[in-house]
């Protein structure tokens, strides 16, 4: 694996376009900027085409046979199939408000990560293909050639894109360039060019019901373990229970959330609200995962791990589900399950059993949102909560791209923290909300071998959140979204170490009140609680685990 | 994809030099890799290493660092029970490296 240069270098960042005409420029694979390719086993496990050992840094890709026609008849396919698609591709006039939206841009000033560049890649070939100009002028109407260096190229730019969809917010005819990269990736599956960082969790989801291959007795004790961890920090013995036949509620989280740092510090909240209210709900060691990596892949492999939510809410009976701190999941459950079957008519419209709250927007996805939920009973006044727990964090909110853009998620999880934490700073406003940066890692590149790009990509996000750190002494943000959970935390290791990444559900069990508990004297990670927080200084540092943890 | 030698015998590894078949495991692959990584493997080391491969035998998958760092200092104490120890040990970080060493699958998804 290549070393990621040092900070100060790569923040030399040459915006110079070379001087070449773009189709002129051949891709390279750099260390650092590209992922491993898709191991054999996994393709034949998921019934892709083309298994074979092959690196991108090879030369010799092994592309199969009547590689071109796959692609030409894949891109004929779609254009029946997708309007949207069909759409992106006409409609471009090229005004470039998207072009310095990109966090990879940004990041790297390569001018094919520019949105509507990285859009011709494919374009290029629509024309040259499918449009009758393009079939006669060729070139001079944009049209060129399906070749290896095309594929080359489409691999290195759409494996660069984190599907944020930061750009479609100021595209003036609302392309969601997010949906044309997703067709490119869906093009290289066709022909068995692929990364192993999502299709080997795609795997593992659809055997094992996660994308960490989490085995259900793996499963139950990562979680029994987090009990003994509360009972140490808070006095209270939570009992969480797992594929509970005749539970009213199904609770759905990533799977980093029960074996990842920092995402487990948030699977504490979680129980210990659970506990706190009684609540009739069952964990599940089957759908025992709330992130969806086939919407990276395909929408037939999105549409088969999505189901299995729903089959397992059928199997237990249950009437609705709950769903964690996850990002693309959300997106999924908004944008795409309802093109995909009718939904799931044997639940229920999501009703809160403590406050009564019907949830009459998630009829059809009979499905809410964590922080929705908990919103709800803080409004309710059902939580008794003391906010001076975290006190020692001076803390920001990083909006996920995918609840953010893809689901106008920005009140609830901010009505949450500010009812927990004291002291909450927001990063300048073309940062947040729907024009949040992205982690830089997003859409299964959150990958080591990837790390130069991540840190590029990242860099828009850690430069908003340097601003706030040195404005007013920010030392956490909290984000909804396992992938950020664990992809920030590398980011910040390395462009700004003195802060770290937290969840929302974290914040809600450092200021729970229980009935029962200790005098509470640490906070979820261990870390000592200021006796008079008031008097002293913040970021309590220390905590065993929780400091030094970098790793899965 | 590369492989290694290991008295005689070619094993095939990843991208990252982790051992692709677990059953390819012995204890001169692992004193190879820690070689490769620039550990010196002690005692204290194989116990970790060992730990490990009886965690992975039991639940198919490596454990994060907060477990181990619990059922360490559940098994030996809490001296050797906490990250400091560990990174003693594997200063590229215990999780990745020991389990590398260990020959265990490297984690994948939102981690």
């Amino acid at each position: 694996m290549a070393a990621t240069p040092k900070p100060e270098e790569l923040q030399q960042i040459d915006y110079t376009p070379p001087e070449k005409e773009w189709m002129e420029v051949p891709p390279s694979f750099k260390p650092g900027t590209w992922c491993y390719a898709g191991k054999p086993q996994i393709l034949e496990y998921l019934g892709l085409p083309n298994p074979r050992k092959w690196s991108p840094a090879d030369e010799d890709w092994k592309f199969p046979d009547n590689w071109k026609n796959t692609i030409l008849e894949g891109i004929r396919e779609r254009l029946l199939k997708f309007r949207s698609f069909h759409l992106f591709m006409d409609i471009c006039v090229r005004c470039g408000a998207c072009a310095d939206k990109c966090h990879f841009y940004l990041g790297s000033g390569d001018p094919k990560n520019m949105p509507v560049l990285r859009a011709e890649l494919l374009r290029s070939i629509y024309r040259r293909e499918f449009t009758l100009t393009g079939k006669i002028f060729k070139k001079m109407a944009g049209g060129r050639e399906l070749t290896e260096e095309v594929i080359k190229e489409w691999f290195s730019y759409f494996y660069q894109c984190t599907e944020c969809r930061r750009c479609s917010v100021f595209c003036p005819y609302g392309i969601d360039t997010a949906e044309i990269t997703m067709m490119g990736r869906e093009l290289l599956h066709l022909i068995g060019m692929n990364t192993n960082w999502i299709l080997e969790p795609a795997a593992n989801c659809y055997r094992m019901g996660n994308h960490l291959g989490i085995q259900p007795h793996a499963f139950k004790d990562s979680l029994l373990g987090l009990v003994e961890d509360i009972e140490m920090e808070t006095g209270i013995k939570v009992d969480p229970s797992f594929n509970r036949k005749g539970a009213e509620i199904l609770f759905i989280t990533p799977s980093a959330d029960v074996f990842a740092m920092p995402a487990i510090f948030t699977m504490m909240g979680y129980m210990m609200l659970f506990h706190h209210l009684d609540l009739d709900v069952t964990f599940s060691t089957y759908a025992s995962e709330g992130g969806n990596f086939g919407l990276f892949t395909s929408h037939e492999m999105q549409k088969r791990l999505n189901y299995k939510m729903y089959a397992e809410a059928k199997r237990l009976g249950v009437k609705w589900i709950l769903g964690g701190e996850c990002g693309h999941m959300w997106r999924v459950i908004h944008q795409y399950m309802g093109t995909h079957w009718d939904g799931c008519d044997e639940l229920e419209v999501p009703v809160s059993p403590v406050t009564g709250t019907r949830f009459e927007h998630a009829k059809f996805t009979k499905m809410i949102h964590i922080c929705e939920f908990t919103a709800d009973l803080i409004k309710n006044n059902k939580l008794k909560l003391n906010p001076k727990r975290n006190d020692p964090y001076r803390v920001t909110f990083h909006d996920s791209c995918n609840p953010a853009r893809g689901m106008g998620f920005f009140e609830e999880p901010r009505y949450v923290i500010e009812n927990v934490a004291n002291n909450f700073f927001e990063m300048p406003e073309n940062t947040i909300r729907e024009q949040t940066f992205c982690c830089g890692a997003g859409t299964g590149l959150n990958t080591d071998e990837f790390m130069e790009m991540r840190m590029r990509g990242g860099y828009p996000r850690a430069s908003a959140l340097k601003y706030v750190a040195g404005k007013h002494d920010v030392n956490l943000m909290a984000t909804i979204c396992a992938i950020d959970k664990a992809t920030l935390d590398a980011l910040v290791k390395y462009w700004i170490p003195e802060v770290e990444i937290g969840g929302v559900h974290e914040l809600v069990g450092n200021a729970l009140e229980m009935e029962g508990q200790n005098d509470r004297e640490t906070n979820l990670r261990g870390e000592p609680l200021p006796v008079e927080p008031s008097e002293s200084p913040p970021a309590a540092e220390g905590g065993e685990a929780g400091a030094e943890g970098g790793e899965a | 994809m590369p492989n290694i030698e290991v008295g005689g015998k070619q094993i095939e590894v990843d991208e990252d030099g982790y051992i692709q078949n677990l059953d390819d495991w012995t204890e001169d692959v692992a004193k190879h890799i820690a070689e490769q990584e620039s550990v010196e493997m002690t005692d204290a080391h194989w116990e970790v290493v060992q730990f490990l491969r009886d965690y992975y035998k039991e639940y198919k998958i490596a454990p994060m660092i907060r477990i181990l760092v619990k059922a360490i200092g559940k098994a030996m104490g809490p001296e050797k029970g906490n990250t400091k120890y560990l990174y003693s040990l594997f200063p590229a970080g215990p999780a990745k490296q020991a389990c590398k060493i260990a020959g265990l699958a490297k984690p994948t998804g939102c981690v």
